[in-house]
């Protein structure tokens, strides 16, 4: 591993919110990024069906996409979210955990775009995706 | 014709206190983030109390943007709900005791959220106000803001779009 990937599991291992919601990070590239989120009973938003509040997908899309960004081989100092479109394609099923791709697929001096896909079991069709822009902090 | 006489004020407020009450308290997710809801008639304001684990970068440290899309996004549907039960609870047709046994509607669908980030969320108590631009039978629009010392100065806003339950009727 790259010492931009040793520090930017570090970084995302180092966020207070990422530990309460149970974020693991699987997967860091050069502008790419993957992490889990297990399924945990305290992050529901319907209380009748169990299932995941679309909130808890939006902090690890949020974590996920900001990862992307600082692996990025331009390697921006640090990053912060400008905005982020989540789309939510159908419900994530209880019990199952979330996996988050990002990718930052194009950089400037001064903003990274990212997209993401969030999935669970059912790899084939996406929980929901996102769409951001951020910033690229100079070193 | 004498007029009914208007309801005493406890029993209107605890009417409207326990809907309000039963609505919030069934969502864990909320009960995660520890966010409650201050109500003034019908105008709900949301607050999150600022807790550690909410942090987001902690350099600076700053409230975790998905923290903020979580809160924006849970007052947006609370209103939503509440604007849905209102006339039912006010009319009695939905009453507090099926409420608090847990008996509540069915809760709207996120269909998209986005959320502008306008500075970064400080380390301290955050508010936010939902308005619902466009409340159709199966669709809805909801803006909402968040701030934390200066309402005429959110820290972030967005804007969503929800599908609504079927309703009896």
């Amino acid at each position: 591993m790259t010492d931009k990937a040793v520090f930017a599991r570090q970084f995302i291992e180092a966020i207070p919110h990422g530990r309460a919601l149970g974020m693991v990070l699987t997967g860091i590239g050069d502008g790419t990024a993957e992490i889990a989120m297990p399924y945990d009973a305290r992050l529901v938003g319907d209380p009748e069906t169990g299932v995941i509040h679309g909130g808890a997908v939006s902090a690890v899309m949020d974590t996920c996409c900001g990862a992307a960004v600082m692996s990025h081989p331009m390697a921006p100092a640090s990053t912060a979210t400008i905005d982020l479109r989540i789309d939510y394609m159908r419900a994530a099923r209880p019990g199952q955990t979330i996996v988050t791709r990002a990718t930052c697929y194009h950089i400037t001096r001064s903003v990274a775009f990212v997209r993401a896909t969030a999935v669970d079991d059912d790899t084939e069709t996406p929980v929901a995706t996102a769409s951001g822009a951020f910033t690229v902090e100079a070193r | 014709m004498a007029r009914n006489r208007p309801e005493p004020v406890q029993v209107i407020k605890q009417r409207r206190d326990a809907a309000l009450g039963a609505l919030v308290h069934g969502v864990p997710y909320i009960q995660f983030l520890g966010i409650t809801f201050e109500r003034r008639g019908d105008e709900l304001t949301a607050v999150l109390p600022f807790e550690e684990k909410l942090v987001g970068n902690p350099m600076l440290p700053a409230i975790h943007g998905g923290v903020t899309a979580a809160f924006l996004e849970v007052t947006s549907i609370i209103t939503l709900s509440w604007g849905m039960i209102w006339e039912d609870v006010e009319s009695g047709a939905l009453t507090v005791e099926t409420l608090a046994a847990g008996d509540l509607p069915r809760l709207p669908k996120t269909i998209d959220f986005t959320v502008d980030y306008l500075r970064s969320g400080l380390p301290r108590d955050a508010y936010a106000r939902a308005t619902i631009s466009r409340a159709g039978r199966r669709y809805a629009s909801v803006d909402v803001a968040s701030w934390q010392d200066n309402r005429a100065r959110p820290f972030a806003k967005a804007t969503g779009h929800f599908v609504m339950p079927r309703r009896h009727g």
